[in-house]
C-alpha cells in the first residue's frame, strides 16, 4: 500500500520553476532515496511535503489522506516528521528534553495542571521520561541525556535530530542530508542506525542525499531530480546505471 | 489657511525627525542595534548649541558648528568605549549598554545644567515670511528646517553611492562577514557612521529647539524614540525610508494634534506606526526577508 | 543611631516597590528570556493592572469594606484584565520578530499610558459613565464619584499592600513561572523560541504557546502593577511610572539578572532598586553611577 502519493506537484519562485510535475509513490515500508545535483529542488520537495510550501498545483497524499496545501503542524500530526540539511535542535535544551519536546502532542496534559502540578503532570511527565529515554538508547544517546544539545558532537546532534522526529510517531520520515559532513566511518555508521530505525520502527523512510554509497548500499528505490523536474525513477541498480543520471551529474 | 500653517509645521517637525532618523537607520542598517542613547546625543547638541551661543555669546552658526563636532566627537568615542567591545555578543547585551549611555548622557546633563528648563535662543536669525498678505506666516526655522532636511537628505544619498567609504557602508550592512573579506575596515566603516549619525542628531537638536525652544537634560529621548518610529516606519536600514517615515510623523502628529486631541497625538502615532508594520512587517521602503528552510 | 534608623525607615518604604520589581522582572523574562522575544511594553501592562485593580479597589469602597479581601480581588482582576491585554495586543505583535516586535511593543505600551491619562470615569447610582474630555461632561448625577480622573489619575486608594502580601504575590509569580517552565508548555515554549521551524515540524501549535506566554507574562505585570498602585495614595499614568523608561529598566533587570533565570531576575531586580538608594549620599552622582555601572558591567 502507498504511503505517499505525490502527483504532479509544481511550484514557482518569481517565475522560477524551483519543481516542476514532480510525482512519487512511495510503498510502505520502503527506504527510497531523492537524489539530484545541487539546486535541483530536493529540499523543496521536502518543503512541499511538509508545508513549508504549498504547492502552485498538484497533489500529496499521505497514507489515502489528502493533505495537500496543509499547515506543517497539521501535516505533522498526520504523520510527516523530518530532519533538516542545517541541523535544527533545540540548542538551549537538554538532549532529553529534544525528544520530549517531540512527544508534545503524544503525552497531553493542560498548561493550569502543569503549572499546579497535578497528579496528571507527574503520571504523563514519567511516561514521556521512559518513552525519551527508550528512544534515546535506540541511538546510543542515553548517556548524554543530561547534555545541552548544542554540546553534542556534530555526529550525534544529527541523530538527536532523527531521534526526535520518530518521537511524533510518523508514518513517514524525511531525511534531509544525513550524512552531510559526516567522514566515512561516520556515514557507514549512520547507514547502520538509518537501516536500524526501518526494521525496528517499521519504518517508511524518504532521504535526500549526495553520498553515492550511502544511496546505493541503502536506498531501494530513487528518483532523480535535475531543474526541479524527475529526470527517472526506479530501482536503484537500474537508475544509477542511467546515462542520463551519469550526464546530469557530470556534465556533458 | 489654518490647514496650511498646520500641513507646513508638520512638515517641518517631520523634517527634525527625519534628520534624526537618517542617522538611526544609518547606524541600525550598519550595527545592527538599537542606539537608544541616540535620542540623547539630540540633547547634547542642543546644549552645546546653548553654551556656545547663550553663554559664552559666539554667533548661532558657531554654535551649531560647534555642536557638530562636539557631537561627532562624541559618537565616536561613545562607539569606540561602550559598543565595540560589545561587537559579536548578543543584541541584547549591546541595547543595555545603549541604555546605560543614554543614562549616562541625561545624568552628566542634569549635573551641569540642572533640571531646571532652559530657553533656547533660536540659531535662526532671518526674519519670518508672510504669504498672502499676512494670512499665513511660515517662520524662518520651519522653512530653514525643511530645506536643510532636504539637502541633508541629497547629500546624504550621494555620499552613500559616489564615495568609497559610501559604498563600504552599504557593503558593511549587507554582509559585515563579506565586506571584512573584501578588504573593507569594518571598524573604521563603523566609527564614520555613528560620526555622520551623532553630527545628524547636533543639527536635529538645534533645529528642534529653535523650533520648541525649552531644553532640558530629557528633551532629546521622546524625539529619539519619535524619530526611531520614523524610520522602523520607513523600513528600517533605508535612507529613503526614513526621510518618507519622518514627515509623515511628523504631518501625522501635528494634524491629530491640530484636529483630534492634543492629548492623543503620540497614541495616535503609534497607532499608525502598528498599522503600518502589521501590513508591511518591514515597514513602507524595507525589503522584505524569508526565513530560509 | 540615626543613620541606622534613617536607613530601616528608608528600606520600609521600599519593600513594597522591590517586590514589584522583582515580579516584572519575573515576568518580563518569560517573554524575554524563555519565550526569546523582545518586549519593551512590560510597564504598559503593569499600568493596565495598577489601574484596573485600583478603581475596583474604589468602586468596591463602599459594598466591600474589608480592605485586604478587595486588594485580593483586584490583584486577581488587575491581572486577568493585563491578560487579557496580552492577547489582544499579542495576537497582532507577535507576527512580528526582533526589534520590530521590540519597537511594536514600545508602541504599545505608550498607547495606552496615553489613553489612561486622557480617561475619565466616574460611577454614580446608574452606574459607569466615561468620558474622554473632562469630568463634568461625565454627567454623574448628584451620588456620583468621579473616579479616573484623566492625568490626575486615581486618587485615594488605601495603601493596602504589605510586605508580606507583595512577598507572596511573588512566591506565587516564581511558582507559576518555574512550574510552566517545567512543564510541557515551557518546553513548548523554549522549543519555539530555539528553533521556530523545527518547532513547526515535531506539531508545536507555534502561535497558541507564543500567546500563552506574551498573555501570562502580562497577567503576571498586571499584578505586580495592582501592588503599586496600593502602596500610593495616587496613581496616575505619568512617564516615570508606566512609560517606556519603565519598561526598559525592567528590561536591564532581567537582562542583567541572566535570561532565563528566575533568581538570577530576582537578585537584579532588588540590587538595582537598591542600589540607588543605597548611593543617596552622593546626591547627584548616584545615578550617573549608576548609568556606569550598568555600561561597566555589560563590557
Amino acid at each position: 500500500m502507498a504511503i505517499l502519493e505525490v502527483k504532479s506537484v509544481s511550484i514557482s519562485f518569481g517565475g522560477l520553476r524551483a519543481v516542476d510535475d514532480f510525482s512519487v509513490t512511495i510503498e510502505k515500508g520502503e527506504l527510497y532515496g531523492l537524489i539530484g545535483p545541487n539546486g535541483a529542488g530536493k529540499t523543496t520537495v521536502f518543503n512541499l511535503l511538509t508545508g513549508v510550501y504549498r504547492p502552485d498545483e498538484g497533489t500529496i497524499r499521505l497514507d489515502g489522506q489528502d493533505i495537500t496545501g496543509k499547515k506543517t503542524i497539521e501535516i505533522n500530526q498526520a504523520g510527516i516528521a523530518r530532519t533538516f540539511q542545517n541541523i535544527r535542535l533545540f540548542k538551549e535544551l537538554s538532549v532529553l528534553d529534544n525528544v520530549k519536546a517531540g512527544l508534545h502532542n503524544h503525552y497531553v496534559y493542560s498548561t493550569l495542571e502543569g503549572i499546579l502540578r497535578f497528579p496528571r503532570y507527574r503520571k504523563m511527565e514519567r511516561a514521556m521520561d521512559e518513552r525519551a529515554m527508550e528512544l534515546l538508547a535506540v541511538f546510543d544517546l542515553d548517556n548524554e541525556a543530561d547534555y545541552k544539545a548544542s554540546n553534542l558532537p556534530y555526529g550525534k546532534q544529527r541523530k538527536l535530530e532523527i531521534a526526535r522526529a520518530l518521537a511524533t510517531d510518523p508514518k513517514l520520515l524525511l531525511l534531509d542530508e544525513p550524512a552531510a559532513g559526516m567522514n566515512p566511518n561516520e556515514t557507514a555508521e549512520l547507514m547502520e542506525t538509518i537501516r536500524f530505525v526501518r526494521e525496528h520502527f517499521d519504518m517508511t523512510i524518504l532521504l535526500i542525499e549526495h553520498d553515492m554509497k550511502l544511496v546505493s548500499g541503502i536506498c531501494e528505490k530513487l528518483t532523480v531530480l535535475n531543474f526541479g523536474q524527475v529526470l527517472t525513477q526506479g530501482n536503484t541498480a537500474d537508475v544509477l546505471k542511467d546515462r542520463r543520471v551519469i550526464t546530469a551529474y557530470l556534465g556533458e | 489657511m489654518s490647514f496650511l500653517s498646520y500641513l507646513i509645521n508638520g512638515i517641518s517637525l517631520g523634517s527634525v525627525y527625519a534628520i534624526i532618523a537618517l542617522g538611526y537607520t544609518m547606524v541600525y542598517g550598519i550595527a545592527k542595534m538599537l542606539n537608544f542613547a541616540h535620542g540623547d546625543i539630540i540633547m547634547v547638541g542642543a546644549f552645546a548649541v546653548f553654551t556656545i551661543v547663550s553663554t559664552w555669546g559666539y554667533p548661532p552658526v558657531v554654535g551649531v558648528l560647534g555642536a557638530v563636532v562636539f557631537c561627532t566627537i562624541l559618537g565616536v568615542v561613545i562607539e569606540r568605549v561602550a559598543y565595540k567591545p560589545l561587537r559579536g555578543t548578543s543584541k541584547l547585551a549591546v541595547l543595555i549598554t545603549a541604555i546605560g549611555v543614554s543614562y549616562l548622557l541625561q545624568n552628566l546633563a542634569l549635573l551641569i545644567f540642572g533640571s531646571n528648563s532652559h530657553q533656547f535662543t533660536s540659531v535662526v536669525t532671518l526674519p519670518n515670511l508672510k504669504l498672502a498678505d499676512g494670512a499665513l506666516t511660515i517662520s524662518s526655522v520651519t522653512i530653514v528646517t525643511i530645506v536643510s532636511c532636504v539637502v541633508i537628505m541629497a547629500v546624504l544619498l550621494t555620499f552613500i553611492n559616489k564615495t568609497k567609504i559610501g559604498q563600504a557602508m552599504l557593503a558593511v550592512s549587507e554582509d559585515n562577514g563579506a565586506a571584512t573579506l573584501m578588504g573593507i575596515d569594518v571598524n573604521r566603516t563603523i566609527a564614520v557612521t555613528f560620526a555622520i549619525g551623532s553630527a545628524l542628531a547636533a543639527i536635529a537638536g538645534a533645529l528642534l529647539c529653535s523650533a520648541y525652544p525649552s531644553l532640558t537634560p530629557y528633551t532629546g529621548s521622546m524625539p529619539g524614540i519619535k524619530a526611531f518610529v520614523a524610520a522602523v516606519f520607513g523600513g528600517i536600514g533605508s535612507i529613503p525610508g526614513a526621510f518618507i517615515g519622518g514627515i509623515l510623523l511628523g504631518v501625522i502628529e501635528n494634524m491629530s494634534k491640530a484636529y483630534i486631541s492634543s492629548q492623543l497625538s503620540d497614541a495616535i502615532v503609534f497607532s499608525v506606526l502598528i498599522i503600518v508594520l502589521l501590513v508591511r512587517p518591514t515597514g513602507i521602503m524595507g525589503k522584505k526577508i524569508n526565513e530560509k528552510v | 543611631m540615626i543613620q541606622t534608623g534613617l536607613i530601616s525607615s528608608l528600606l520600609k518604604g521600599l519593600l513594597v516597590p522591590l517586590c514589584t520589581y522583582a515580579i516584572l522582572a519575573v515576568s518580563l523574562n518569560l517573554t524575554v528570556g524563555i519565550l526569546g522575544e523582545l518586549s519593551l511594553g512590560h510597564a504598559g501592562f503593569m499600568c493596565v493592572g495598577a489601574f484596573s485593580g485600583a478603581f475596583f479597589t474604589n468602586v468596591m469602597a463602599d459594598a466591600i469594606p474589608g480592605t485586604g479581601v478587595r486588594l485580593f480581588l483586584a490583584l486577581l482582576i488587575g491581572a486577568a484584565v493585563a491578560g487579557i491585554f496580552g492577547v489582544l495586543i499579542g495576537i497582532p505583535v507577535l507576527r512580528l520578530k526582533g526589534d520590530y516586535l521590540a519597537i511594536v511593543t514600545l508602541a504599545f505600551g505608550e498607547i495606552i499610558k496615553n489613553l489612561i491619562n486622557t480617561m475619565y470615569v466616574g460611577v454614580d447610582a446608574g452606574g459607569l459613565h466615561f468620558s474622554i474630555k473632562d469630568t463634568t461632561s461625565l454627567g454623574l448625577d448628584e451620588t456620583g464619584v468621579v473616579i479616573i480622573k484623566g492625568p490626575q489619575g486615581i486618587t485615594g486608594t488605601p495603601k493596602a499592600a504589605t510586605f508580606t502580601i507583595g512577598i507572596l504575590v511573588l512566591l506565587i509569580t516564581v511558582f507559576i513561572v518555574l512550574n510552566l517552565i517545567n512543564s510541557r508548555s515551557g518546553r513548548a515554549i523554549m522549543a519555539i523560541r530555539d528553533n521556530r521551524i523545527a518547532a513547526e515540524s515535531i506539531g508545536i501549535p507555534v502561535t497558541r504557546f507564543k500567546l500563552m506566554a506574551f498573555s501570562i507574562s502580562a497577567a503576571l505585570a498586571g499584578a505586580a502593577g495592582v501592588l503599586y498602585a496600593h502602596n500610593l495614595s495616587s496613581l496616575a499614568a505619568t512617564t516615570n511610572n508606566f512609560g517606556y523608561n519603565k519598561s526598559i529598566a525592567i528590561l536591564v533587570f532581567v537582562v542583567l539578572g541572566g535570561l532565563g533565570s528566575v533568581r538570577g531576575s530576582i537578585i537584579a531586580a532588588v540590587i538595582l532598586t537598591l542600589l540607588p538608594e543605597l548611593l543617596r549620599g552622593l546626591n547627584d552622582y548616584r545615578m550617573l553611577i549608576y548609568a556606569i555601572v550598568l555600561i561597566v558591567m555589560m563590557i
